[in-house]
């Protein structure tokens, strides 16, 4: 019951807390760049507007395309929340990208051709940390179901020290930031145009970055779990990792995605890797 | 409700400008004027765009380019002439490739004087433009509802 509640609780409030932490985001880097910045509510102003505006489709199975991209990312953090297994919540994570990536193809633009491969580079590039993630709950928690992990009193933050790292280089990738933004970002890259997005204009871009909203909440949902045996420290862990997140996309200019890719893998086959290796054999199980 | 005006993202095209003017646009991204303060993004896709940012004006080579990029733009849409050479031709105005000022192509909403056009005046130009871009939106609700 707890459970579904929570869910319903997700889905009602991860994109106001999304937005929010867009916001926050946006007038963070504004200050470390020596500007005003947007108001907090931004982010909720330029999505009500994208509805506002005509909707062009190019496809019309583009649309299809993003809603279902909208409501996998909704339905991932829901199972997220819900307590569900982190392994069906990766997997439903995986296919919500894959739906983004099909409506970029069927929109038959270069710009978004090469998003659309951008993005598949940067799913390949994420999805080995990410199960690597979720194994190294189960070494330590002995449960793949996130109720569980949260739940556990075991300090996951000590016994996985370098997937947290590992994670942290994925959640760069994930949330779009530099140096990793290759497919798309929030500001305009005017060589790929908008990339992946860049076929995509009112109510159906409002969708991708309610989209974005979920995903954020789902992201930072696995930071939580690091800490899950002191709720307060995961909170202040979050709101550090974000502002560390916008320091690195305010620090570092964009790479090329081999260095995504070389990042990404290099966090699972060395951070992560390594730190499950030593878990596994020094470490039995709680 | 009128979160046009919030929110307008702006597509900067250089038709022909001698760059004095692109310059003073990009001015006004930086933080001594910062226009994210008003939610005005620069993007650089017409798609996104709720206001077209011409400098300079049109030539015979890029007169269809300039169309095609205004057809792009979802409505409601307005278009802000910056510079003189923009709203009329300014000093290349009588060169045997230049076709006038912006209007010449698409309908012109706002105009912004000057030579080259002062970062002031530029926001100013974008702040008229969004009660226009808020007439226009309401208008385009009225005809949905008849319609
Ligand atoms: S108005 Fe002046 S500064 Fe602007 S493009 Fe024309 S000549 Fe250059």
């Amino acid at each position: 019951m707890t459970s579904i509640i929570a869910a319903i609780a997700y889905l009602v409030l991860a994109p106001l807390v999304g937005g929010l932490i867009s916001g926050i985001d946006r007038k963070i880097t504004a200050r470390m760049q020596g500007r005003v910045g947007p108001p907090i509510l931004q982010p909720f102003y330029d999505v009500a507007k994208l509805f506002e505006k005509e909707d062009v489709t190019v496809t019309p199975s583009q649309n299809t395309f993003i809603l279902s991209y909208l409501v996998f990312m909704a339905l991932t953090g829901a199972l997220f929340f819900a307590g569900e297994d982190l392994l069906l919540v990766i997997f439903a994570f995986t296919l919500a990208h894959v739906f983004i990536v099909l409506g970029a193809y069927a929109a038959f633009s270069p710009y978004s051709y090469i998003g659309a491969e951008r993005e598949l580079i940067s799913l390949m590039a994420y999805e080995p940390m990410i199960i690597l993630t979720a194994v190294g709950f189960y070494l330590v928690t002995g449960s793949f179901y996130v109720g569980d992990i949260a739940a556990s009193q075991a300090p996951a933050i000590l016994y996985l020290p370098g997937v947290f790292v590992g994670f942290l280089t994925i959640l760069t990738i994930k949330l779009r930031k530099s140096p990793f933004d290759i497919s798309t970002s929030h500001h305009a890259h005017q060589e790929l145009v908008k990339g992946l997005t860049t076929e995509f204009s009112g109510a159906t871009l409002g969708k991708i970055e309610i989209a974005h909203w979920y995903e954020t909440v789902v992201l930072l949902g696995i930071v939580y779990l690091f800490f899950g045996f002191n709720p307060l420290l995961a909170l202040v862990a979050i709101a550090v990792t974000y502002v560390l997140e916008i320091f690195i996309d305010n620090t570092f200019s964009r790479m090329k995605w081999q260095t995504t890719l070389k990042s990404g893998w290099g966090a699972a086959a060395i951070l992560g890797f390594l730190n499950l290796v030593v878990l596994y054999y020094f470490y039995l199980g709680v | 409700m009128a979160y046009l005006k919030k929110s307008p993202w702006l597509l900067h095209y250089d038709a022909s400008s001698c760059n004095g003017c692109d310059i003073e646009v990009l001015a006004c991204l930086t933080p001594l004027y910062d226009v994210e303060r008003f939610g005005i993004i620069n993007t650089g896709n017409p798609k996104h765009a709720d206001v077209f940012v011409i400098t300079g004006g049109i030539n015979e080579m890029n007169r269809q380019v300039v169309k095609n990029i205004y057809a792009q733009i979802p409505d409601p849409k307005v278009v802000v002439a910056v510079g003189v050479c923009a709203t009329s031709g300014g000093v290349f105005r009588e060169c045997y490739n230049i076709a006038g000022g912006v209007d010449q192509v698409i309908p012109v909403d706002v105009y912004v004087p000057g030579c080259a056009a002062r970062p002031e005046s530029i926001i100013d130009g974008i702040v008229t433009a969004l009660g226009i871009l808020e007439e226009k939106r309401t208008k385009m609700k009225e005809q949905e509802g008849s319609a």
